[in-house]
């Protein structure tokens, strides 16, 4: 065991855990913030995407470990006083979601997309989300989502 | 009628958003314990051994379930079809490569993957197939089930081989899908607590809550009301949830071997055989035309894939049964017996898979007599069913041509192949047509009207992206006559009335006609019971004591099935741009209308038509899985192996509601949209390639070494 402390959505948090733990199951399992799903292990998929230290990661890809010292803002911390961020917002308002399942992942790196570059362009959208898959929406509102949250920035 | 037809924003949204929505691997019970399961690595044998001694050893390790020692179900584990055959470890038999043979138990997860590592197995292996071209010889006709009925094989009108013999001309050709993985994004996922001996929680990952109710209560031996299952959230499923398959039984049975609640997912390579797939289909298609376009023949013969154990057939050929005028008819359904998983329903079966050979060889029929692809199809429009000889509930195809034609700019389309460049690339493109069931099966709900005014509706279907929660409370606001604010529509278990299977484009029409008799009967009484209009409802509950007033209805389809043929329909375009060099093929535009009755919600319905549209690309470009046949194993077991199209793959994509009213369907009129996106994709984009290229690709996946 090993003792890790990561400053989660803004709180500090220290616990033992085994070395071996991955960041994502950290999260859901010992933080029980299951907003950060599972889709594919193997990263892939990009359903696990958190920030951390305000970049996009897979969290399936890291140890908790890893994250020590560090801060990790997961979809249960995007809300501000319980007022949803407008990347949220966008993507209920353009419908960019159907299951959910994807969601809070393509939330957080389309959040990472924007503060990198507010003016990103569709094409810079699509690709920069072209690490986390969709089956159901086929991506257009979700672009559509993006695009209203920058503006919305501005 | 007001809420219906409203863009409504999802009402699930904010959950969806906020991470808050839970889905079946996230319900956290005390004491929870973790299964991963082993599965085989032979296609065909007998497993000798299940070595756990070091596995069992570790700390934490709880139990390793194995043929040797996993309890013995008192009951059977299979019902009837399309329940499916699955391996709980209940015998040493292999039937296919990634089918489980044990399963790891700790508590926790990471010692669970551990422990599930050092399972060592032994098996004997015996000879497998996997190709469906070595079994070819063996296949037999066989009846499917579609939309929730049995329906035959074999269907014929007239006389396909004079039809051939009139005919000007003739297309005779080959068509082939591979298999294909569902791969919703949430993983498969089974939470079993047992509250006593004999009464069972699961939350499990499913489009059909009393399927898993069934099975579990059937294996078990209890009363099915002791089997209790909750899905408030499903994260896609496409069909491959349909059917509780192996790690539901497993979960449940880990849950009662180790004394705890026990969840489950399945790893994503662990979806690659295992929770069924498209099957691998070879289809045979003869056309035959007079000069003038009109057909003289359509024979539609299917081959497609199935286990050794249980089946499932790929209604390829059903269109060609409704699709076209022609007085001379063939549509014949095979099956070939392979070492494989079972495969299923996956979106649009039978119609994505066979539209891509009915469609194509309309393309090269069209070619052949130097026509207008979308002329030869006007040309054969049916105003009634060609081999039922009856009507159409309602059918709007040709405005969907029309509509489609006229926003995708079909008119410049060169007839003659690479005609057209843009930037270096050739240019191409192609149109099909698009037809899917308007299904409809008995489907039960409730409606409450509280003493505060506010009403709960209920219906056991499921919430797998398809909108349930916001168009359901649509529904049922209008037929009270109440805001939507008012309605809380509730779904997702099976203590609920009951609903048909969520999906094969069945539920919302099925539980939305349900919703709207039941949420009627309940205006109805309340207004016997003295009420004028939505705002005296909670007075009337409070007058007459306060108790909730409450109603239970049922909608099922009658004899109008008899009299009619129910077919939503569409049309696709499809222009592709094809890298003469590298053979490389962007899908740049696809355009589609469809007219499906009545549209609930404009807003989910466009959603649902382009998550169809962008399956159908995948379809034409990328979705396969590929065997090893030495190995007898799906090798292209992960997202990055097996492609899914992503963000960067799709460009424009343009689905288009089509009004359409049909007073027969069913009570809500509606034909559901869940599929019909897909169908007829997949052969527009074909054909969009031959127009740019030259070249006929007659198997899928379109790759860049096809038109190298
Ligand atoms: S779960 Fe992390 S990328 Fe898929
Ligand atoms: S909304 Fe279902 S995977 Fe994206």
């Amino acid at each position: 065991m090993t003792s890790v402390t990561v400053t989660v959505n803004g709180a500090s948090k220290t616990h033992q855990v085994e070395p071996r733990l991955l960041l994502v199951h950290y999260l859901r399992e010992t933080l029980s913030l299951t907003g950060t799903h599972v889709g594919c292990d193997t990263g892939q998929c990009g359903a696990c995407t958190v920030l951390l230290d305000g970049a996009a990661v897979k969290s399936c890809s890291l140890f908790a470990v890893q994250a020590d010292g560090r801060s990790v803002t997961t979809i249960e911390g995007l809300a501000k006083d319980g007022k949803m961020h407008a990347m949220q917002d966008a993507f209920w308002q353009e419908h960019g979601l159907q299951c959910g399942f994807c969601t809070p992942g393509m939330i957080l790196s389309a959040c990472e997309i924007l503060e990198r570059n507010p003016r990103a362009s569709e094409a810079e959208i699509r690709t920069g989300l072209e690490g986390n898959l969709c089956r159901c929406t086929g991506y257009h509102n979700i672009v559509k989502a993006v695009q209203a949250a920058a503006q919305k920035a501005r | 009628m007001k809420n219906i037809g409203d863009p409504l924003p999802r009402v699930d949204g904010p959950a969806k958003v906020t991470g808050a929505a839970r889905y079946a691997y996230e319900w956290q019970v005390p004491g929870m314990a973790y299964a991963v399961l082993v599965t085989s690595n032979t296609a065909r044998g007998r497993v000798l051994e299940v070595d756990a001694s070091a596995a069992t050893r570790e700390p934490g390790v709880l139990a390793v379930l194995t043929p040797q020692n996993a309890m013995r179900l008192p009951g059977p584990t299979q019902g009837e079809p399309p329940d499916r055959v699955v391996q709980a470890l209940q015998d040493d038999r292999v039937y296919f490569s990634n089918q489980p043979v044990a399963v790891a138990v700790a508590d926790t997860f990471e010692r669970a993957v551990h422990a599930a590592l050092m399972v060592r197995i032994r098996s004997e292996p015996a000879r497998h197939t996997v190709r469906l071209e070595d079994e070819l010889a063996n296949a037999v006709p066989h009846d499917l089930i579609a939309g929730g009925r049995s329906i035959p094989a074999d269907e014929a009108r007239g006389d396909v081989a004079r039809g051939l013999r009139e005919a000007d001309a003739r297309v005779e050709q080959t068509y082939e899908t591979p298999p294909e993985t569902h791969n919703p994004m949430e993983p498969h996922a089974t939470v079993a607590v047992w509250e006593a001996p004999d009464r069972l929680t699961v939350y499990d990952s499913t489009q059909w809550v009393f399927a898993v109710q069934r099975k579990l209560a059937r294996a078990f031996a209890m009363p099915k009301e002791n089997v209790h299952v909750i899905a408030k959230f499903v994260g896609g499923a496409f069909g491959s949830k349909g059917s509780p398959w192996s790690h539901v039984l497993l979960t449940a049975m880990a849950a009662k071997q180790v004394g705890r609640p026990v969840k489950l997912a399945l790893m994503r390579p662990h979806m690659f055989g295992m929770v069924g797939g498209r099957p691998h289909t070879r289809q045979k298609l003869a056309l035959g035309a007079r000069k003038d376009g009109r057909l003289t023949a359509l024979s539609h013969q299917s081959a497609s894939a199935t286990s050794r154990f249980d089946v499932f057939v790929e209604g390829c050929a059903l269109q060609a049964r409704h699709l076209y005028a022609c007085p001379n008819i063939e549509s014949k359904h095979r099956i070939v017996r392979l070492d494989i998983g079972t495969p299923t329903f996956m979106r649009a079966p039978g119609e994505a898979s066979g539209s891509f050979a009915l469609e194509s060889a309309l393309d090269e029929l069209a070619v052949a007599l130097d026509l207008d692809p979308l002329e030869l199809r006007l040309k054969n429009h049916a105003e009634k069913d060609p081999i039922e000889d009856r009507p159409f509930s309602s059918k709007s195809l040709r405005a969907c041509y029309a509509e489609g034609a006229r926003r995708f700019g079909w008119e410049k389309r060169s007839a003659r192949p690479r005609a057209q460049t843009r930037e270096g690339m050739l240019v191409g493109m192609g149109m099909a047509t698009a037809a899917y069931p308007g299904n409809f099966a008995p489907a039960q709900a409730l409606a409450r009207m509280n003493a505060d005014g506010t009403a709960l509706v209920q219906s056991g279907m499921l919430e797998v992206g398809n909108g349930a929660y916001t168009v359901m409370r649509q529904v049922a606001a209008d037929a009270l006559g109440l805001p939507v604010e008012k309605v809380r529509f509730d779904l997702g278990d099976s203590t609920m009335p009951e609903a048909p299977i969520t999906a094969g484009s069945i539920s919302t029409a099925s539980v939305g006609s349900a919703v709207l008799l039941v949420c009627r009967a309940l205006r109805q009484r309340l207004e016997q019971m003295g009420a004028s209009g939505a705002a005296s409802y909670a007075e009337v509950v409070q007058r007459a004591g306060g108790a909730p007033i409450e109603e239970r209805s049922k909608a099922a389809p009658g004899e109008e099935r008899k009299r009619y043929t129910m077919l939503g329909h569409g049309a696709q375009f499809a222009e592709v741009l094809v890298d003469p060099e590298l053979g490389m093929v962007r899908v740049a535009r696809l355009v589609g209308a469809f007219a499906c009755g009545r549209v609930l919600n404009a807003r989910l319905a466009r959603s649902q038509l382009m998550g169809g549209m962008v399956w159908g690309i995948g379809m034409a470009l990328h979705e396969h899985s590929v065997y090893d046949e030495k190995l007898g194993r799906i090798i292209s077991r992960d997202l990055a192996d097996y492609h899914v199209a992503s963000n960067a793959d799709v460009q424009s994509i343009e689905p288009i509601l089509v009004e359409e009213e049909d007073t027969v369907v069913d009570p809500a009129g509606v034909k559901g949209m869940g599929e019909i996106g897909t169908c007829g994709a997949a052969a527009a984009i074909a054909n969009a390639v031959f127009n740019a290229t030259g070249r006929r690709i007659r198997s899928l996946p379109i790759t860049p070494d096809n038109l190298l």
